[in-house]
C-alpha cells in the first residue's frame, strides 16, 4: 500500500472513469463506451498516463474478475429450474451460433490470406462475443429480459463453454516446439482426459459445496454479525472458485456462474447480490477501461484503411450470420435485429486466444495485434449500433418485452415484500401464503432463517433496512412493504428508506406503542398496527364472555373498541406532536366518553336506549320484533 | 323409532331474551335432543360448515328457533342457510343429504295473533311471512311443518304467562321423537 505507483495508478484509474463515464451517460451512449473512451485516453497513445502493454495486462487481469463477478450475480438470478428451460436455446442456438460464425468468419480468413488451420482457429475465436459488453449494455437499458436479450444470453453462456476445446486445441496447432505449448496454459499439463476429469471433478466441487457447505459458512459468517466479513466471504468464494477454475482449463467466469446458480436458491442470495453488487461494477468499469487502454491506436492510424476495411468485413459476415440465425430459429419479431446488433462484436477472450497463438507462433504479432484492434473497435462499437439500431428499428427493441415474458428466467417478483419474519411476521406471512401470495421475506436473523426455511417457507437473509437489499427484492416492482421487525429504530429507518426510494410501495407496518403509532400516522403512513391490539382485544373479549357477556355483543365490543381505537389514533396523530396538553385533555375526555359510547350499542345489556331487535320492556307492538 | 332433533336457536341478545329463552330451557328436557345457540358459536359469523352439515346428517328433525325479527330470522340465520345448504350437498344435482328429514320453525312474535292475518295490521299470517324458509326445506326434499308460534311475547311476563307455551312446546318435540308424525304442513 506504501507504493505510490498504486495511488497513482488508483488515481488516474478512477478520475478517468468519472470523468468520461457521466459524459457517455448523458450523451446517451451507455456506461461502456465512457469507460472505453476513459482507457483509450489514458492509454499509452494519447495521456500515457497507465504504461506499457505488461503493467495494463496486469490490470485487465483484476479487471476480468468484474466479469467473473458479473457472472455469478446472473447465475444467483437463475435458478437451476430456470437453466434447464433454457437448455433447448442454450445448445441448439449456441451450438448453431459459434459452428456458423466460426466457419464462415474462418473461411473469410483463409480468403484474407490466412493458412487454412488458422483461418478456422481465428473464425472460431472472432465467433465469441463479448459477455462483458453485452450483459452490462443490455441491462442498462433494460433489454435483457426481452426475447432478443434472452437469447443472447443463452449464446453467451454457450460461448463461455466452447472456450475450453479452444485453449485446448491451441497448442495443437502450435508450429513451435511443445515447451512454448507447455506453459501458455496451467491445464495443458494434464492429458486431455485427466483435464476432463479434472473439470468434472471441480464443477462437482463447486455443486457439492454449494449445496451442503456454502449455507453452513454463510450462517455461520452472518451469525458473527460483521457485515463487512460477510462481503468479504462473498467476494473471496468467487475469487476462489474463478482461481480454481482457471486451474482446470475451465473460464472462471463459466466456474462463477455455476456457483452463482447453486447459490440462487440460498436464504443469503438477496446479501450476495447486494453485497457484491457495486463490485461488480467497479470491477467491470475496470475492465473496459484497460480493453481501451490496450487499443493499438499507432496501428489504426497506421493503416486506417486496412484496419476499417477488415473491421467492416468481420462486422458484417458476423452481423448477417447472427441476423440468418434468428430467421432460422424463428425469433419472435424485434429478436433478432436486437440479438444481431448486441452480439457482433469480438469477446474479451479472443485477447487471451490472440495473445497465446501469438506465443505459439500460430500467429504473427502483426496478424495479432490487427484482429485485436478490431475486437476492441467492434466493442466499442456495440453501444453505438444498439443507439442508432433503437432510432432506426421502427418498434423499439424494448417493445417485444411484455408479450414474450413466458420463460424470463432472470426475473423474479412479487408484490410483496415482507420484513421480518419473527413471531409477529409468521402470520402474516402465512396468511399471505394461505391465499396464494408468495411475499419475498427477509429476515436478519441468521438462525430464523434456517429454521423458518426448514418449515417450508422462502426466507431470505437480509437486512431491509439496506437500500441494495430492498434493491435485490424487487423493491422497485413490488407493489406493498410489510414491516413485520419488532424494533422501533429498525422499523422507521426502514420506513424512511422506503418513502425515499421507492415512494410507490405502499407501507403496511407494525408499531410498538401508542406513540410510535401516531408517530408513523404523522409521517403518513396509512395502515398502521399496535403490535398488541389484537392479541390484547382477543384476550379482552373472552374475558367479557367469561364474566357471563353473550357472546356476540361480546364480539361486538371488541370490535367496536378496535374501530374506536384505530379512529383515536388517526385523530389523535395530528395533536400528538403539537400539543403535548391538548393532546392529554382529549384522551381523557376519549376515555371517559367511552363507556357511554359502548352503552349505545344495541347489543349491550344495561342499553337503556337499545332499539334493535327488541322492545325495551313495554307491552306496546314494537316496530322490530314483529 | 325414535328420532333425533337439531334444535339451532338463534338470538343475537340471549341476556334480553324471555320467551325464546324459556322456550329453549324448557327443551333441554327432551331425551337426546340437541340445542345448539347459534350466536353463541358464530359471533363472528364464521359458520363452520362442515360442522353444521355433519350435525345435519346425524338428525332426522331439524328445529329453527328465533324471535321473529322484521317478520324473518335474525341475520345469523340466513347467512346459516346461504352457507350451509349447498348446491350439490343440500340440493341441485347430488345434493340429497337432507331429504327426508323435516323442518321445523319455532318462532315468538311481538305482535298477537289477530295482527296476522289478511284483516290484520300485518296483512300477511305468520305463515306466509315464512314462506322463504318453507320453500327453502322443500327445495332440499324436506317435509315443513306446521311452524311453533308464540304471539304477543309482550303479554307473557310470569312464570304462569310462559308455562303453557313451553308445555305445547315440550309435547310437541317429544312427540316429534317419538316418531308421532304432525301433520305435514297444509
Amino acid at each position: 500500500m506504501s507504493d505510490p505507483g498504486f495511488f497513482q495508478s488508483a488515481l488516474v484509474y478512477l478520475t478517468a472513469a468519472v470523468i468520461s463515464v457521466p459524459i457517455a451517460k448523458r450523451l446517451g451512449l451507455g456506461s461502456v463506451l465512457g469507460y472505453l473512451a476513459a482507457g483509450v485516453g489514458i492509454g499509452p497513445h494519447v495521456l500515457g498516463l497507465v504504461g506499457g502493454s505488461s503493467s495494463s495486462s496486469e490490470v485487465m487481469h483484476i479487471a476480468e474478475s468484474g466479469v467473473v463477478v458479473m457472472l455469478f450475480l446472473i447465475g444467483l438470478e437463475l435458478k437451476i429450474s430456470a437453466l434447464w428451460r433454457m437448455r433447448g436455446t442454450l445448445l441448439g442456438l449456441g451450438g448453431s451460433q459459434m459452428l456458423a460464425c466460426g466457419m464462415i468468419l474462418g473461411v473469410g480468413a483463409w480468403l484474407w490470406g490466412i493458412e487454412l488451420k488458422s483461418a478456422l482457429l481465428i473464425g472460431f475465436i472472432l465467433a465469441l462475443s463479448s459477455t462483458a459488453i453485452v450483459l452490462q449494455t443490455l441491462r442498462e437499458k433494460s433489454l435483457h429480459a426481452t426475447a432478443g436479450g434472452r437469447h443472447a444470453f443463452a449464446t453467451l453462456l454457450f460461448q463461455d463453454i466452447a472456450v475450453i476445446p479452444l485453449l485446448a486445441i491451441l497448442p495443437l496447432l502450435a508450429s513451435t516446439s511443445a515447451s512454448a505449448a507447455n506453459d501458455i496454459h496451467s491445464a495443458t499439463h494434464l492429458s486431455g482426459a485427466m483435464q476432463g476429469l479434472a473439470i468434472c471433478a471441480a464443477i462437482a466441487s463447486v455443486v457439492l459445496a454449494g449445496r451442503w457447505l456454502l449455507p453452513f459458512l454463510f450462517s455461520y459468517i452472518a451469525n458473527a454479525g460483521l457485515r463487512e466479513i460477510f462481503t468479504a466471504t462473498a467476494l473471496l468464494l468467487v475469487l476462489a472458485i474463478g482461481g480454481l477454475m482457471s486451474l482446470v482449463g475451465l473460464s472462471p467466469a463459466l466456474g462463477a456462474f455455476v456457483a452463482g446458480v447453486v447459490l440462487a436458491s440460498s436464504p443469503y442470495r438477496h446479501e450476495l447480490e447486494g453485497d457484491l453488487e457495486p463490485f461488480k461494477g467497479l470491477l467491470l468499469g475496470l475492465f473496459f477501461i484497460s480493453v481501451g487502454a490496450s487499443m493499438d491506436l499507432q496501428l489504426i492510424l497506421k493503416d486506417p484503411l486496412g484496419i476499417t476495411l477488415l473491421l467492416a468485413g468481420f462486422v458484417i459476415i458476423k452481423g448477417s450470420v447472427l441476423a440468418a440465425l434468428g430467421k432460422l430459429f424463428n425469433f419472435a419479431p424485434g429478436a433478432t435485429p436486437l440479438y444481431t446488433l448486441s452480439m457482433f462484436q469480438g469477446g474479451e477472450f479472443a485477447f487471451v486466444l490472440f495473445s497465446q497463438a501469438t506465443t505459439l507462433g500460430i500467429l504473427t504479432l502483426d496478424q495479432s495485434a490487427r484482429f485485436n484492434a478490431i475486437v476492441a473497435l467492434s466493442m466499442a462499437l456495440t453501444p453505438l449500433a444498439l443507439l442508432a439500431g433503437r432510432n432506426w428499428l421502427k418498434p423499439p427493441t424494448d417493445s417485444d418485452a411484455t408479450p414474450h415474458r413466458e420463460a424470463d428466467a432472470i426475473e423474479h417478483s412479487s408484490p410483496v415484500i415482507l420484513a421480518g419474519f419473527g413471531r409477529y411476521g409468521n402470520y402474516v406471512g402465512r396468511l399471505l401464503r394461505s391465499q396464494g401470495f408468495r411475499p419475498v421475506v427477509l429476515e436478519t436473523d441468521a438462525e430464523h432463517v434456517e429454521l423458518t426455511r426448514r418449515l417450508g417457507f422462502e426466507v431470505h437473509y437480509g437486512d431491509a433496512t439496506r437500500l441494495d437489499i430492498l434493491h435485490a427484492a424487487g423493491a422497485q416492482h413490488a407493489k406493498l412493504l410489510v414491516i413485520a421487525i419488532s424494533d422501533e429504530e429498525t422499523i422507521d429507518l426502514l420506513v424512511a428508506t422506503a418513502r425515499r426510494h421507492f415512494p410507490h410501495l405502499e407501507i403496511v407496518t407494525r408499531a410498538t406503542g401508542m406513540d410510535h403509532r401516531l408517530r408513523l400516522i404523522q409521517q403518513g403512513v396509512h395502515h398502521v398496527f399496535h403490535e398488541l391490539a389484537g392479541s390484547a382485544l382477543d384476550a379482552g373479549t373472552q374475558t367479557l364472555r367469561l364474566l357471563g357477556i353473550p357472546a356476540y355483543p361480546a364480539e361486538r365490543a371488541a370490535r367496536k373498541f378496535r374501530r374506536w381505537d384505530i379512529e383515536s389514533a388517526r385523530d389523535l396523530a395530528p395533536i400528538r406532536l403539537q400539543d403535548e396538553s391538548a393532546y392529554f385533555a382529549i384522551i381523557r375526555e376519549r376515555v371517559a366518553n367511552l363507556e357511554s359510547l359502548f352503552r349505545s350499542d344495541p347489543t349491550h345489556e344495561g342499553s337503556a336506549d337499545a332499539k334493535a331487535w327488541q322492545p325495551p320492556s313495554s307491552p306496546k307492538t314494537p316496530p322490530a320484533q314483529t | 323409532m325414535r328420532r333425533r332433533i337439531l334444535l339451532l336457536h338463534a338470538h343475537p341478545m340471549p341476556h334480553r331474551s324471555r320467551v325464546n329463552r324459556h322456550l329453549v330451557t324448557a327443551a333441554e328436557s327432551i331425551a337426546g335432543i340437541t340445542i345448539r345457540h347459534l350466536y353463541e358459536l358464530y359471533p363472528d359469523y364464521m359458520i363452520d360448515v362442515d360442522a353444521e352439515q355433519k350435525l345435519l346428517l346425524d338428525h332426522d328433525i331439524i328445529v329453527l328457533q328465533h324471535p321473529f325479527f322484521w317478520y324473518s330470522a335474525p341475520a345469523l340465520v340466513k347467512e346459516w342457510l346461504d352457507l350451509v345448504l349447498q348446491y350439490g350437498w343440500a340440493y341441485g344435482e347430488g345434493g340429497t343429504a337432507l331429504q327426508g328429514k323435516s323442518l321445523l320453525q319455532s318462532v315468538t312474535t311481538g305482535g298477537a295473533a289477530e295482527v296476522y292475518c289478511s284483516a290484520g295490521r300485518n296483512r300477511h299470517t305468520v305463515r306466509e311471512f315464512l314462506l322463504p324458509f318453507e320453500q327453502t326445506a322443500r327445495l332440499c326434499g324436506m317435509t315443513y311443518l306446521d311452524p311453533f308460534v308464540v304471539h304477543g311475547t309482550g303479554q307473557l311476563q310470569t312464570e304462569a304467562d310462559l308455562a303453557p307455551h313451553s308445555q305445547a312446546y315440550c309435547t310437541l318435540l317429544s312427540n316429534l321423537a317419538s316418531g308421532i308424525d304432525l301433520p305435514p304442513s297444509p
